[in-house]
């Protein structure tokens, strides 16, 4: 694995559109807002989706959190994005994945920050439309010693 | 004054009182009972440490060992690699660390590594909690992973290892606590959200989940002296090298474990 | 310039069909904004972004914001079509791209 170097390149369009709003100077979207842009109407499932997340979490700083979504993987009917939303986190967008059926699986994992003990909420679209919903809560406690050192 | 005093003696009772016995982990560890420290993670950060796929801190050892190989790449000084061969070679130096030196100064790895940098490599010493420096810690601390300290306490370093035997039984602090206090007495029982340890040090440089970043030992010392709300010494300070020399010869045939990761 | 490391995890070798899992770690501090009284402003500079194709097409995008953790992990998986390079890109704030790839042998 070798080091690889950086190319700097003029400011990409795509940068301003993946930013979130919050850093545009706009007020921040809140969880809720943000769910419902995303649910767009639609009603979401509450199966074939599962999560898994520690209930208590080592540090705040690092959360392992990994992503189950059923689906026939198939070019008609693949899972298309899979988001992760923060209830209580300065912003509430915490990340999206866009796959496509060339993934054979729904099956993703990141590690994430969470501020405080809230309720993580992840959201999964197919290609038909369907959206698939999962939330869990997860406890973050402050360690022993206090950093500063 | 007084009233400091009662404060901080009520603390020591409130901190010491709150403790919960934690399940699974044998009760308590008496003083001289000390175990590796991978023993108080949970089994998901273990795996973790275990698992260079996922161990953040690999992205240091990577660095460290590209470091090895071309530290010097135009100034035509010699490269860690020109001088020591492969870094295969390090198996066996950080169990032995810290030492005494020929001048008699007492040495850890990152000292040497420093030492090296600028008498042997003419170049400005990199300094603590630097990239590089940590980089080549890691990846020379990878060298001894899993082999037992095994460093000397007599001769030259008997000096060293008294004023860090001292260091680790001297109450300190607002909170006038001792290391053994928590580390001895209540290894295995939780404070607020942690587990615990011997405090051997055997997992540095680690990556804390708290730092977001690999960091050194000295580093988590300054936390522990700010956590009993004592004097923070300066990283590589005479205080913590003597007191690294203590907690290596505790750790006397436990592996190490660096690079650790740690909440 | 300053330099960046990352580790790709992937098997070596795979079946055609099969599907491959992958594993991506990046060195990168992930800083969050800081604008708060009496703090030292400090800007965010985080990965926004992370594109990987493989065998001509994107198999993958993520978007990630400051609640990614510093030093980003990510697995995912695709499906081993043919032998080629997958191909990942991070877009930072300020508009660098960093660049890295990883070969996968189909059989």
């Amino acid at each position: 694995m070798t080091r690889w170097s950086r190319r700097a390149v003029m400011a990409v369009p795509i940068a301003a559109v993946l930013l979130p709003p919050g850093a545009q100077g706009q007020p921040a979207e809140s969880f809720e807002a943000a769910e419902q842009a995303i649910l767009a109407g639609r009603t979401p499932i509450a199966s074939g989706i599962e999560v898994e997340i520690p209930q208590l979490s080592e540090n705040g700083n690092s959360v392992d959190i990994a992503i189950r979504v059923e689906s026939p993987a198939t070019a008609d009917d693949h899972v298309t994005a899979i988001y992760i939303l923060s209830e209580k986190n300065p912003v509430a967008r915490v990340a999206r994945f866009t796959l496509t059926a060339r993934a054979g699986r729904a099956e993703v994992a990141t590690r994430i920050r969470l501020g405080t003990t809230q309720t993580v909420l992840v959201l999964a679209e197919t290609s038909r439309g369907q959206v698939h919903r999962q939330g869990r809560e997860v406890i973050v406690i402050l360690g022993a010693c206090v950093e500063g050192g | 004054m007084t009233r400091r005093l009662g404060r901080a003696r009520v603390l020591t009772r409130w901190i010491l009182l709150t403790v919960l016995p934690c399940v699974g982990l044998g009760g308590l560890a008496g003083a001289g009972d000390v175990r590796p420290s991978r023993d108080f993670l949970t089994p998901e950060l273990r795996a973790q440490q275990d698992d260079p796929s996922r161990h953040p801190g690999w992205l240091w050892v990577e660095q460290g060992e590209a470091l090895w190989r071309s530290s010097q790449p135009s100034s035509g000084q010699p490269s860690c690699q020109s001088c020591h061969g492969d870094i295969g070679g390090m198996a066996g130096v950080a169990a032995r660390y810290p030492a005494v030196a020929a001048d008699g100064a007492l040495l850890n790895l990152e000292g040497r590594i420093e030492r090296c940098r600028t008498q042997h490599q003419a170049q400005p010493a990199f300094g603590y909690e630097s990239d590089p420096l940590l980089s080549l810690t890691a990846a020379v601390a990878l060298q001894s992973r899993g082999m037992p300290m095994a460093v000397a306490t007599d001769g030259p370093a008997a000096p060293f290892m008294a004023m860090g035997t001292s260091l680790y039984a001297t109450r300190q602090g607002q909170l006038n606590l001792a290391c053994g206090q928590c580390h001895d007495d209540n290894a295995g029982r939780r404070l607020r959200g942690d587990v615990i340890s011997n405090g051997l040090g055997t997992g540095y440089p680690a990556y804390r989940l708290e730092w977001n970043t690999l960091g050194s030992l000295h580093r988590r010392l300054r936390a522990c002296s700010l956590g009993v709300r004592a004097t923070q010494f300066g990283l590589g300070s005479a205080e913590y090298l003597a007191l690294e020399l203590f907690l290596a010869s505790r750790a006397s045939g436990l592996p190490v474990e660096a690079p650790g990761l740690r909440r | 310039m300053s330099l960046i490391t990352a580790r790709i995890t992937l098997p070596a070798t795979a079946r055609q069909g099969e599907i491959v899992p992958i594993r991506v770690i990046v060195r990168h501090d992930m800083e969050r904004e800081v604008d708060a009284a009496g703090l030292t402003p400090v800007p965010r500079r985080i990965l926004h972004s992370l594109r990987v194709t493989y065998a001509g097409e994107e198999v993958l995008r993520m978007a990630l914001s400051t609640g990614i953790t510093a030093n980003p992990y990510i697995e995912f998986t695709t499906i081993a079509v043919a032998t080629g390079d997958l191909v990942f890109e991070w877009h930072e704030d300020g508009g660098a791209v960093y660049r890295r790839e990883a070969r996968l042998v189909v059989t």
